[in-house]
């Protein structure tokens, strides 16, 4: 379990990471990463216990996922550069039981939610005390599957699943709240029985402290984690490009010499 | 089947313990001893089989066998992705029951009918599935799914009654030999072979097939098919991706390749009209005079 202020250090090397692997792919979905990746870095070295369980529900940003289960020594260096080769088990989204602390692929959305609240549904049965966390992007919420979750999970009290939604604010062909509206988000969720806490999502502090807050929580938990897509990355974030385009030389270049700093 | 369904599922939960029935809120008047038996390990998922389906696949990857049940359409189409990606991709032993494929439902309708799950799961990624026909298959198709640790999808019906000893559940049984004419079907709707007259009746060889997909064809009744040159296929189901479609392959690999060959299998709504689950099969030659005329037509 890591000191939350050598957090900020290993974020750094996870974008990197992931950086050098989505430009050596010409890969999209960067922006997807970039809004997750102090979410996935909290959960791994700050929060998650050994048997806890992370269920990716937003697929396409698998890199991030890769990146931090490197960063933890899960995944190999070299099995990260096959990251988009033919043969490699990192595909552009989570693959099929391959890769331990990845219990499913996923990619369609709507799954990832169902997924965990079998997750900790089978945690109740069996009487152990794991916590199952989820990371769901917010056009997800659109899936009608997300809503039958979020009954199911309240209907069976899982107060073992921590449920985080990227709020960034931008789906496939927008902005969320100008295709499917989202908000008022807090008080859907509290009307469905959640336990709800809004946080910057790029902040450590911010995670620290709801992780402490959850540790009495008696009802399922919902964390909105309010969010940049593509983050951090001059000119491309909080734009829909920043979903689908790769980098180009100089667009890298700038972003890791930033995180050098 | 279905009261033979909630014998089986309490009969053998004290041999395997870690069952889980899920529901997606059916089962009165048939499940509440399930319910009793299961106690925890009974759950009413609601009206959410999206959720339902994917709940059960993370109940499976955490070592449980979970039964996922509902009305056969609600349990196979309307989660039809979460059962390919979360349960069939990932090889996890789901058992998914569908009460009332074909026109089991009768007079609710077509949205309650299910003319297409043997082709829509028998073509998903390790799944099997399995057709009851008669009332002792039920069982006995249970102890089969709960020792095959991979996905299973289970079609309830109305069982068959008929006069003949049948085999032990399996892929392939031959219910009765005869030399006229080969008949091959899967399900109850077999058993309308026994309304017809008894000199045409005792003229057919008939085989069932139970399991989905069929990987092989017994040598019997390939020599069979060579020697009588005729055959007919019967499936309560689409005749896309069923029955017919399955076997046909083997036939024809086997070069057993019939000089008839008549494919009786759902036609939908001709009429547009509705009724029982009898009328249905009727208007889609599964029975009764259509289904005279199909065997003499195939006999002469």
């Amino acid at each position: 379990m890591s000191n939350v202020l050598e957090l900020p250090s290993i974020v750094k090397s996870v974008k990197k990471r992931f950086l050098k692997m989505y430009f050596n792919a010409k890969a999209g979905h960067i922006g997807s990463s970039l809004s997750c990746a102090e979410i996935l870095t909290f959960l791994k070295f700050s929060w998650m216990n050994e048997n806890d369980e992370l269920v990716l529900s937003k697929g396409h940003a698998a890199a991030v996922l890769y990146s931090v289960w490197a960063e933890a020594g899960i995944i190999s260096e070299d099995e990260i550069n096959t990251f988009y080769k033919n043969g490699t088990y990192l595909s552009a989204h989570p693959p099929v039981n391959k890769i331990k602390g990845i219990p499913f692929a996923t990619g369609s959305l709507g799954h990832g939610l169902s997924l965990a609240a079998g997750l900790a549904l089978a945690s109740k049965l069996k009487k152990d005390d794991r916590k199952i966390f989820c990371v769901t992007s917010d056009g997800e919420i659109n899936e009608g599957s997300t809503w039958e979750a979020v009954l199911f999970i309240k209907a069976q009290q899982l107060n073992n699943l921590i449920w985080i939604i990227d709020r960034n604010k931008l789906q496939g062909f927008g902005y969320t709240e100008s295709i499917m509206p989202l908000e008022p988000l807090n008080e859907k969720l509290l009307a469905f029985g959640f336990d709800v806490m809004r946080i910057n999502g790029h902040d450590f502090i911010d995670f620290q402290q709801v992780k402490n807050a959850c540790e009495n929580c008696k009802k399922p938990t919902v964390i909105i984690a309010d969010t940049t897509k593509g983050n951090g990355w001059e000119g491309m974030q909080d734009k829909l490009e920043c979903h689908y385009l790769p980098m180009n030389l100089s667009q890298y270049e700038a972003m890791m010499l930033n995180l050098e700093v | 089947m279905r009261k033979e369904f909630a014998k089986g599922i309490i009969d053998n939960f004290s041999v395997y313990p870690k069952q889980v029935f899920i529901t997606g809120d059916l089962g009165f008047m048939a499940l509440e001893e399930v319910r009793n038996v299961f106690a925890e390990q009974f759950i009413n998922a609601g009206v959410a089989e999206q959720n339902m389906v994917t709940v059960a696949a993370s109940l499976a990857y955490e070592g449980f066998i979970p039964w996922v049940y509902s009305i056969s359409p609600f349990v196979t189409l309307r989660p039809y992705e979460q059962l390919r990606n979360d349960v069939c991709l990932h090889n996890l032993p789901v058992k998914v029951v569908g009460n009332g494929g074909g026109y089991g439902y009768g007079i609710m309708g077509s949205t309650h009918h299910n003319n297409e799950d043997i082709g829509a799961m028998r073509i998903l990624p390790n799944m099997k599935v399995l057709v009851p026909f008669v009332s002792s298959d039920v069982n006995e198709a249970i102890i089969w799914m709960l020792n095959n640790p991979f996905p299973n999808y289970l079609r309830l019906n109305l069982a068959a009654n008929i006069n003949e000893q049948i085999p032990p559940f399996a892929a392939w049984r031959k219910i009765k030999s005869g030399t006229g004419a080969v008949v091959i079907g899967a399900g109850p709707v077999l058993g309308n072979l026994l309304e017809l007259p008894d000199e045409i009746y005792q003229k057919l060889e008939i085989w069932v097939v139970s399991i989905f997909p069929v990987e092989e064809i017994p040598a019997e009744l390939i020599n069979a098919v060579l020697q009588c040159k005729r055959v007919l296929t019967i499936e309560e189901h689409s005749g896309n991706g069923g029955l017919n479609e399955a076997v046909a392959p083997f036939l024809l690999k086997n070069q057993a390749s019939p000089s008839k060959y008549i494919n009786l299998f759902s036609k939908g709504y001709p009429s547009g009209k509705y009724g029982d689950q009898s009328w249905h099969q009727e208007e889609s030659g599964l029975k009764g005079d259509a289904l005279l005329n199909s065997i003499q037509d195939l006999l002469n």
